[in-house]
């Protein structure tokens, strides 16, 4: 069950990779966020209930429902253009993210550690990596949200592979998301938003040498 | 406790600042915090090598850096004080709390994560420096404050999560062999055991991550943007404290490592990075017309070097530490001599400046003394270090190297010379408007005197006991 859940995760940086509206992005977060619920329900069997609870809750309220929300408040509000502006075409994404995930696979089939779960190392590099070729590769500064959101994600998935023996290590990725959240979303898109109507990056070059 | 009973303490006075509109009480909560900060500072030296509320060791490395860190805060305090009080018509009682709190949380941050034995615990101050830090840069609400702040929280976004992945690397590593803490100290006593495959993936992304805060290639981007855009004050901070705070991340990882077989193989990443990094200083160097960006950029160019005597062995690892304290010593005078430029000027482009010795004497001497430390010429404190360095490098026979470096340096040298020498001697611009320039207390320069001598002198006729430390901290290595 729970590899059918890391492969769907895997399967939507695929879909990912050809999305063109915004909000097909944000449907996509949310589906991850939900598939992360799962997941980690099924995963950390060996935590103790209260902290499996705070885990669980923090995956559905922050990565399902809070972000992709307020994302979606932040392009109503400042009246953001729906498409995603990639200067490469779909076909082209396509083709790399799956490079991405061969390379991922071949990756760790090099590995020889028995200690070590492959599939999810494999889905979460190769989250990780989407998640850096979509910030390189979209032209709006809410994509490269979005490509951060994702990198967060695949970094969830490898703190899960270790959870049962480290929770505390999955309950710092929770800081690193709310942090992450809080301050890049919260803060600042607000206020570009304000300063700065339909945000892209080609407005934010000034600063050079 | 001492710790706890501080981190409290901070919290509140911080509450208080944001909360508070009167200024008397402001500037009372600012002194009080400066109180403090001497005050836990001179606890934290007298008890040395203690382990504090389980995550917290006193150790040497720790304690050299927060002394620095108390020695600089207190001119930072009181030129922020003047920046905000002078010349400076759009401050609210509102910014001016912000500004002070963002102050206090950046400086006890740096100073508690210095002290922290524990890698997650590092972490978490390091997410609190940048949560402070974007404030302070985004003082002046307009849109290249924004820019600035956008890409600095952005790329240390991501720079903290490769250190993440870093420590879940680290934790794989330890899996095997079945250690569960994660302590430095117990990481570094059980080197033998370790996975060395996980190991170095997770030096690679920890390496990477905190080259955010240090300032070196690939990460150094952010923090250039930052120092240019922070009010200049803040910008000495986070040219000093805060690439203090990556020293430490690297210094603690690389201690675990340098037991390792893959020693050898960390020398040579970190060379490289090290190399790339004051590569670029020289190009920049070279043609910048930024005064600020360029003080930036000379800030890169001395963390490479740093990380070359970490990376040569031998002395160049007592070297790197002796550097990165004079650095953080020399860097925030020319900061804090920066505003008067500024207020003389009213530009930070070297198009617009000259002859800045005929308004204002004793900043321009300053300017001048601080250029020939910062540039490690002798009478320098600099000088002391970098030569060692060069030493360290010779004796680990990597002659090409010190070759590459030296040539780059003297490139380094020469765009900083230039700059600054139209800065004080060339004719000021025909343009410029000379009634309002302002009449400028000599005292103001002061403190960038004192600081630039204490450099001078605890590199020339060190105290025994901060050879000792410094001694100490590199057994961690050695």
């Amino acid at each position: 069950m729970i590899d059918i859940l890391l492969i769907a995760l895997a399967m939507t940086l695929l879909y990912m990779s050809i999305a063109n509206r915004l909000h097909t992005y944000l449907r996509i977060l949310v589906l991850q966020g939900f598939i992360l619920f799962g997941a980690t329900y099924l995963t950390l069997t060996d935590v103790n209930t209260v902290n499996l609870l705070l885990i669980m809750l923090e995956t559905i309220v922050f990565k399902a429902i809070a972000v992709p929300w307020f994302m979606n408040y932040i392009i109503k509000r400042n009246k953001i253009s729906r498409s995603a502006e990639p200067y490469l075409p779909y076909f082209v994404s396509l083709l790399i993210v799956t490079i991405i995930i061969v390379l991922a696979i071949i990756l760790s089939s090099s590995i020889k550690d028995a200690n070590l779960d492959k599939t999810y190392f494999v889905v979460a590099l190769s989250t990780m990596f989407t998640g850096l070729y979509l910030i390189v590769s979209r032209k709006k500064i809410i994509t490269h949200v979005v490509g951060y959101l994702v990198i967060e994600n695949g970094v969830f998935v490898l703190s899960l592979a270790v959870g049962n023996e480290m929770p505390m290590l999955v309950n710092l990725g929770i800081m690193l998301d709310i942090f992450a959240s809080v301050l890049i979303l919260g803060i600042f898109f607000n206020k570009i938003g304000d300063v700065i109507k339909n945000p892209d990056v080609d407005l934010l070059n000034t600063l050079r040498d | 406790m001492i710790i706890g009973a501080f981190l409290a303490g901070v919290l509140l006075i911080c509450g208080c600042l944001i909360s508070n509109r009167n200024k008397f009480v402001n500037y009372l909560l600012v002194v009080l915090f400066g109180i403090m900060l001497l005050a836990f500072g001179a606890y934290q030296y007298n008890n040395l090598n203690t382990i504090q509320l389980s995550f917290f060791k006193s150790d040497s490395l720790g304690i050299l850096l927060l002394l620095t860190l108390c020695f600089i805060s207190v001119p930072v305090l009181f030129h922020s004080y003047r920046y905000i009080e002078k010349f400076n018509p759009d401050e609210t009682p509102r910014s001016r709390g912000l500004f002070f709190a963002a102050m206090v949380l950046l400086i006890s941050a740096c100073g508690v994560a210095y002290l922290s034995n524990h890698i997650a615990v590092t972490w978490i101050f390091v997410e609190l420096t940048t949560l402070s830090a974007s404030v302070l840069i985004y003082h002046h609400r307009n849109i290249r404050a924004l820019e600035g702040v956008w890409k600095y929280v952005f790329i240390c976004a991501i720079s903290i999560t490769f250190i993440y992945v870093g420590i879940l690397f680290l934790s794989l590593s330890l899996k095997q062999a079945g250690i569960d803490d994660m302590s430095f100290d117990s990481i570094r006593a059980n080197y033998n055991k370790l996975n060395l495959f996980w190991l170095k993936l997770s030096f690679l992304f920890i390496f990477t991550g905190f080259t955010a805060k240090l300032g070196l290639v690939p990460m150094f981007t952010a923090g250039v943007d930052a120092k240019d855009k922070a009010p200049a004050p803040a910008g000495a901070l986070l040219a000093s404290i805060l690439m203090n705070l990556g020293f430490v991340g690297i210094y603690r990882v690389y201690a675990i490592i340098a037991h390792t077989p893959l020693h050898s193989w960390a020398n040579t990443v970190i060379i490289i990075a090290a190399l790339l990094s004051v590569f670029v200083s020289a190009v920049y160097m070279t043609r910048i017309r930024n005064i600020k960006r360029m003080l930036a950029y000379s800030g890169i160019e001395h963390m490479g070097l740093v990380m070359l005597g970490l990376a040569a062995g031998g002395v160049g690892v007592y070297a790197a530490i002796l550097h990165i304290i004079l650095h953080t010593l020399v860097k925030p005078a020319l900061f804090l001599q920066y505003n008067q430029i500024y207020w003389v000027f009213q530009s930070k482009s070297i198009y617009d400046v000259g002859n800045y010795f005929k308004y204002n004497k004793t900043g321009a001497i300053v300017v001048l003394l601080a250029f020939i430390s910062a540039t490690a010429m002798p009478p320098s404190g600099l000088f002391v270090s970098e030569f060692l360095i060069f030493q360290a490098l010779f004796q680990a026979h990597y002659i090409l190297i010190l070759v590459t470096v030296l040539i780059l340096l003297t490139l380094i040298i020469w765009g900083f010379g230039s700059n600054t020498f139209k800065l004080l001697f060339s004719p000021s611009p025909e343009a410029m408007d000379k009634s309002t320039i302002p009449e400028i207390n000599p005292w103001e320069s002061f403190s960038q005197y004192v600081l630039l001598a204490v450099a001078v002198y605890i590199a020339y006729n060190p105290p025994q006991r901060f050879v000792e430390l410094i001694q100490d901290a590199v057994k961690l290595i050695q």
